[in-house]
């Protein structure tokens, strides 16, 4: 065969490939999503959002879980996006050259990707240890450490997006770099951070591991921040590997729930995203 | 040998107007003194032995080619400089007499006396009021009736009080570039300040929008010391009293814009007014 | 000077800014520091927590298969060798399918098609991975159970030397399940750095290869992959910090057998899904400590590899500045 015969189908073959490899990524996006949202939806009622969950073998709800879920979601962004923005700030503005700001961007680039299990042991020690109990507060506690370093990286990179050039003209004006960025940076990425919050909630609202040894799970309606609290991932964990119908049906749906939550904060964050700024820093 | 006109019109420079000079009001009074002042980038040192004045209610256009120091120098007389690190300056720049580089005067307050415009219009992410009020607010404790008037006031001066009084409330970045840069100049006179440095104000706009400016710059002579940097030979000859040709870090030349232009007494300042090199 | 200077604040309000300056300036860098006291906090705890275990087995632990509880005996060999290689098989399965992704991406897809594919995959990396876990727990492994599974035993445990990999019962659950799960978990991360990093490789570098007659998969293979190699090492090494630090997708179908087995059919498990499974339960000090000790080597392992892979991305970011 000539060599030129070969090359070509070489590229051919090759060119497939990659055309065969997309398809297959995306049946199994599509096998994911559809089994989800068949399974899920057929345990879709009213009930699921008015009754606790069950004990085993008979039906119920999601209830408690969901507003668990919401409780400690709400708690942990609450503590970890402030401090977030807050570094975020600092490594844009007061420390953008400084030595350590690097080292700060290094370590905080291996928070972000470190397994979340470690974080729900971290908390386990300092906090659960401590307190000599699980508890919601801790649970939340994990979160708002997942959170965190999500926050820090979306806050730099907004805020280095506004012009050198509005900075300076605000300091023209004899305003204290304070002032500069509460006014004028801060207004400037405002969508940018808002942006960056949305991701954190979605990454956060999916996240199981941190809450397994934190907050557990609690099969009763509970408010009590310092007990157990029920949760949407721990609640799918548990009831899917059970053997009981029922607790697996609802596993499916409360999947469902949480999926198309992040679903739509991660669409939402998109949308808002190009509608300002098309480059984007990995 | 040529004549002043001949070799204005040469270079396509405008004939010098008839009544250049400005009314004679009284004596000229020096504002800011600038008196053996060095300026290092880093180990750099981007301007040497600087020794100049600007006058009060007078315009001084400083000149020269690119990487001069013209900027530079500008942005000593605010301490602008003073936000990046490794850039120093060592001399003494008076203003009123009083030393504005000692490290114990404090910087905001310099800038509330010293205002500035930058080349690119800057419009901050607010309503056209509060982008006029930020400075202002930043000041002073001042009612919000006095405030109102203030606005007012600078938007007038900045020629675009018609233009905007009945959308004060939109966001500053829905103008249009020239009416930004006007925004800018709003901005830094609501502070009444006592001087005004520009920056390459009209260099990122249309020529409409540059005569407007230059316009504004007239009347504005009347209240203000303003320095203006500039590369364009033709608007230095068109709006200042007095100009300072700076080349390689140094001030060359500096006198009456009339006498510069026409007849300079070094030979460089001639060769770049004439378009010799650029 | 006519200028009046109506209610010029002075001296006190001079000094009220310059507190507030400090203030917010104090706390950002306060805030900054966290992050740093953070990863210091997370590695004191763990070593702490883990300390009674490393000190009892010492070495041992670490060569150890025997895991129990019973008789508080340790050993983190099967965690280790689950983790290995579930993730060695989601690599050989991710790196080669993401590749032929963002080649599709970047290369042959036409442009209308491009950003829905692209926000397609990227939407699979925002699937929690709790989801990946029940279906492959409900949907993946029933249908490798029926199916797959059969087959290769059939056809493979026969063999000489692969065959040892495919024998035993067709358990559904199993090294090989957990590591198809891992593999479309981890795929939209390495898919998604390799299209960016080939997007960044210079038209005019390409235009070149094309120059000269070469066709679209010898450009790829021999222009856009070698420019862009720190990249590639870089995002494929953040996917492998991913799948070795993964716990939910993988803990539903694993098994939780803490054996060693040479068969890929067979249950195991991985550290992350050992402590999931059994941390609650634990009763005992050296039990508990030895979970944590797990997490110290988790913690061990996916920090070296992130670090190296961040360091590579890094690399990379200054290069493609440079170049520009």
């Amino acid at each position: 065969m000539s060599r030129s015969v070969v090359r070509k189908a070489t590229n051919v073959i090759a060119l497939t490939l990659s055309g065969a490899a997309t398809v297959a990524g995306l049946i199994c996006l599509g096998a994911i999503l559809w089994t989800l949202i068949k399974n899920g939806f057929a345990g879709l009622s009213l009930q699921v959002f008015t009754q606790m969950t069950p004990p085993p073998g008979s039906s119920g709800g999601l209830l408690n879980a969901i507003y668990g879920s919401l409780i400690m979601t709400a708690i942990g962004i609450l503590i970890g996006t402030p401090i977030g923005v807050m570094a975020g700030t600092y490594l844009a503005e007061y420390g953008r050259n400084a030595r350590i700001s690097n080292v700060i961007r290094f370590v905080n680039d291996v928070l972000l990707s470190a397994p979340s299990i470690i974080v729900g042991l971290f908390v386990y020690e300092m906090i659960v240890v401590r307190m000599g109990h699980f508890s919601a507060i801790a649970g939340a506690f994990a979160l708002a450490v997942i959170a965190m370093p999500v926050t820090v990286r979306t806050t730099e990179d907004m805020l280095r997006l506004v012009p050198q050039g509005m900075k300076d003209a605000s300091t023209a004006l004899g305003a204290y770099p304070w002032r500069t960025v509460v006014s004028v940076v801060y207004p400037a990425a405002r969508s940018g951070i808002v942006t960056g919050l949305l991701l954190a909630v979605a990454r956060v609202s999916g996240e199981t591991a941190p809450l397994l040894f934190t907050s557990i799970n609690n099969q009763f309606w509970s408010t009590n921040l310092n007990s157990e609290m029920a949760n949407l991932p721990v609640v799918i964990y548990q009831f899917a590997q059970s053997p009981y119908k029922e607790w697996q049906q609802l596993a499916w749906t409360g999947a469902l729930l949480i999926t198309v939550a992040i679903l739509l904060l991660s669409i939402t964050a998109r949308v808002v995203v190009s509608a300002l700024q098309p480059s984007r820093r990995r | 040998m040529r004549t002043a006109d001949e070799m204005r019109a040469s270079v396509n420079l405008a004939p010098r107007p008839a009544a250049v000079d400005p009314p004679a009001v009284e004596e000229e009074k020096t504002k800011i003194t600038v008196r053996n002042l060095d300026f290092y980038y880093g180990a750099a040192r981007a301007l040497k032995n600087i020794n100049l004045s600007l006058n009060d209610r007078s315009i001084t256009a400083f000149i020269g080619p690119s990487g001069c120091g013209k900027s530079t120098l500008l942005r000593v007389i605010n301490r602008m400089y003073a936000l990046y690190a490794g850039h120093r300056a060592t001399g003494e720049v008076l203003l009123d007499g009083e030393n504005i580089l000692s490290p114990t005067v404090d910087v905001a307050n310099l800038r509330f006396r010293v205002g500035m415009v930058f080349q690119k219009p800057t419009p901050f992410p607010m309503s056209i009021f509060d982008n006029v009020a930020f400075g202002v607010r930043l000041s002073q404790r001042i009612s919000r009736s006095a405030l109102a008037e203030r606005v007012e006031a600078a938007l007038r001066d900045a020629a675009m009080w018609d233009e905007v009084k009945d959308k004060l409330s939109q966001d500053g970045r829905s103008l249009s570039g020239g009416q930004q840069q006007r925004l800018c100049i709003a901005r830094t006179i609501a502070m009444r300040p006592e001087v005004v440095l520009f920056d390459e104000p009209t260099a990122a706009l249309d020529p409409i929008s540059t005569l407007r400016i230059e316009e504004m710059l007239q009347s504005l002579r009347e209240q203000y010391c303003i320095a203006i940097v500039t590369h364009n030979l033709q608007q230095a000859a068109r709006v200042s009293n007095v100009t300072a040709f700076l080349y390689l870090g140094e001030v060359i030349e500096a006198g009456p814009t009339a006498q510069m232009f026409t007849a300079p007494r070094d030979k460089r300042t001639d060769d770049y007014v004439t378009g010799r090199f650029g | 000077m006519d200028q009046a200077n109506f209610g010029l604040i002075g001296a006190r309000h001079v000094a009220r800014q310059r507190i507030w300056e400090r203030l917010f300036a104090g706390t950002t860098f306060v805030a900054a520091l966290l992050v740093l006291a953070l990863l210091g906090g997370v590695t004191v705890a763990l070593f702490k927590g883990a300390w009674p275990a490393l000190a009892h087995f010492k070495f041992g632990f670490l060569t150890t298969e025997i895991w129990n509880p019973v008789t508080e005996k340790f050993g983190a060999l099967a965690p280790i060798y689950g983790t290995l290689v579930t993730s060695a098989i989601a690599m050989a399965i991710a790196i080669p399918v993401s590749f032929g992704i963002a080649i599709f991406l970047t290369e042959l897809s036409p442009s209308w098609l491009k950003r829905p594919v692209g926000v397609a995959i990227e939407l699979l990396a925002a699937v929690p991975s709790i989801i990946f876990g029940i279906w492959g727990l409900f949907v993946l492994a029933p249908l490798l159970q029926r199916h797959v599974q059969p087959w290769l035993i059939e056809n493979f445990s026969g063999l000489p030397w692969i065959g040892s990999l495919f024998r035993g019962p067709p358990f559904g659950i199993g090294v090989l399940t957990a590591g198809l799960v891992l593999a479309i978990m981890v795929l939209p991360f390495i898919s998604s750095v390799m299209r960016d990093v080939f997007e960044t490789v210079p038209d005019v570098l390409k235009e070149s290869g094309y120059g000269l007659g070469a066709t679209t998969w010898e450009v790829i293979w021999n222009v856009v992959l070698p420019h862009s190699r720190a990249g590639v090492v870089g995002g494929v090494m953040l996917g492998l910090g991913r799948a070795l630090g993964e716990t939910m997708a993988v803990t539903f179908v694993i098994g939780n057998a803490h054996r060693i087995s040479a068969s890929l059919l067979a249950p195991s498990t991985t550290i992350s899904a050992t402590i999931a499974n059994e941390f609650t339960e634990a009763v005992g000090d050296l039990y508990n400590s030895s979970l944590i000790a797990l997490g110290v080597l988790l913690f061990l392992i996916t920090f070296t590899v992130i670090a190296a892979a961040r360091i590579m991305l890094l690399r990379l970011d200054r290069r493609a500045l440079s170049s520009v």
